[in-house]
């Protein structure tokens, strides 16, 4: 069996999955992990949107 | 005199789960947390690191071995022992050979290196825990 992701699609998992390991282990109340988890998510995938443009632009 | 005597007092109790919760926490992710009644976020940490391991592999990702030469490959390899049991059964079952033809196994092999990381920050954090360091 074989999954094929594309690119923003396997941004997007790694981004949640890693989110929430680190929103658990860098934050010491429930509500500051999620707060943390939700900051690295978007944080994550922002980056990789803005990394996109970037490269588009520079391509042009 | 009276100075070792204070920092015997100040030494932090060695029980058992300092040893253990980050032994289990290596070898079944997220088992750390469990054994010390962090029943949710053990479970989000067993999900997290086991799914990015699982797609990672049916990614075609490819799992390093412990005799690679080269200092990537150690590298490589170092993040994925990281998966503990994962990386051992997968090793066993001769998964993650890693199918240069698709473009989606470089993908698979970060995500394998990437939950083994992941694995020894949920170590650490256990660690933690146990020594009273984090509730």
């Amino acid at each position: 069996m074989t999954i094929t992701l594309n690119h923003f699609s396997a941004a997007a998992v790694f981004a949640l999955f890693a989110s929430i390991v680190f929103g658990i282990t860098h934050r010491e109340t429930t509500r500051d992990m999620v707060r943390y988890g939700l900051y690295c998510f978007a944080m994550f995938l922002g980056g990789a949107l803005v990394a996109g443009w970037a490269m588009w632009l520079l391509k042009r | 005199m009276a100075n070792s005597t204070t920092g015997k007092a100040e030494a932090a109790p060695v029980n058992a789960m300092v040893v253990l919760a980050p032994a289990v926490g290596w070898l079944i992710p997220g088992a750390g947390h469990i054994i010390q009644k962090r029943w949710i976020r053990g479970l989000l940490l067993m999900v997290s690191v086991v799914s990015m391991f699982v797609l990672g592999v049916l990614m075609q990702g490819r799992i390093y071995g412990p005799n690679g030469g080269d200092i990537l490959e150690i590298l490589g390899f170092i993040g994925d022992l990281g998966a503990g049991g994962l990386y051992i059964v997968s090793r066993a079952l001769d998964l993650g050979q890693g199918a240069i033809s698709l473009a989606t196994a470089d993908y698979g092999k970060v995500f394998i290196i990437v939950a083994g990381l992941l694995n020894f920050i949920s170590v650490a954090d256990a660690y933690h825990i146990a020594i009273g360091k984090k509730q």
